[in-house]
């Protein structure tokens, strides 16, 4: 399945741009796409964090992305 | 009443303040988050904030309704927080809230803006004259 992820901060400058598409298999988890994406952007690892979102809501490890998911890669926060 | 914007215009403080008035409050308490002019000692030009916007005002909703369950007594809420380029001096977020007695605005109000800094998806970006940092993104 083909996944569209949109990229934040400091995710999008390390990325190159805010949306990148990736092949997943079915039933990839939100761990699973964060271990891939460390592998094809190593930056990416020497974050404080990186958490997955999924239509708007943190997701845990062991969440199952779909297809239609809205997919975010969230970089550690510092509004206020 | 819970009230939750996202802007990229300069924020009316005096219009979010006014927003939480409520015949039964007491108490009304503000917090102001404002541009400083160093960070760790270093002097900050400007800064710039991102926001995922749909999340962004999804995870503020969800903040202020859990400082209305956390304080039941509270009347009304109000978070604005500003995004695109900020200056020195400028208003970045403000957090209104308006309850019955005192105690219950000023916990209700840092819950608020603290948890605000912990989940809310809106990403600051400082520029000093050599340079610029996104602010916590590495250990």
């Amino acid at each position: 399945m083909n996944l569209k992820i949109a990229l934040f901060g400091i995710a999008r400058e390390i990325v190159g741009q805010s949306t990148l598409e990736v092949s997943a298999p079915e039933g990839q988890s939100a761990q699973g796409l964060l271990h891939d994406l460390h592998a094809r952007y190593p930056e990416l690892a020497r974050l404080t964090s990186l958490a997955v979102a999924v239509n708007n809501e943190y997701a845990a490890d062991d969440t199952l992305l779909q297809e239609r998911d809205e997919i975010a890669l969230i970089p550690p926060v510092s509004g206020g | 009443m819970i009230n939750i914007d996202l802007t990229d215009q300069p924020i009316d403080v005096p219009a979010a303040l006014r927003s939480v008035e409520a015949d039964g409050a007491g108490a009304i308490n503000t917090f102001i988050g404002t541009v400083r002019n160093k960070s760790t000692g270093r002097p900050v030009v400007r800064l710039e904030y991102e926001a995922y916007d749909s999340m962004a005002l999804h995870q503020l909703h969800k903040v202020a309704e859990q400082a209305a369950e956390q304080w039941p007594m509270v009347e009304n809420i109000t978070v604005v927080h500003r995004k695109g380029t900020l200056h020195i001096g400028d208003v970045a977020v403000v957090v209104a809230v308006s309850t019955p007695h005192r105690a219950e605005s000023f916990a209700a109000c840092q819950y608020i803006i603290d948890t605000l800094k912990q989940v809310v998806t809106i990403w600051k970006k400082e520029f000093y004259e050599d340079g610029d940092v996104w602010v916590a993104a590495h250990p």
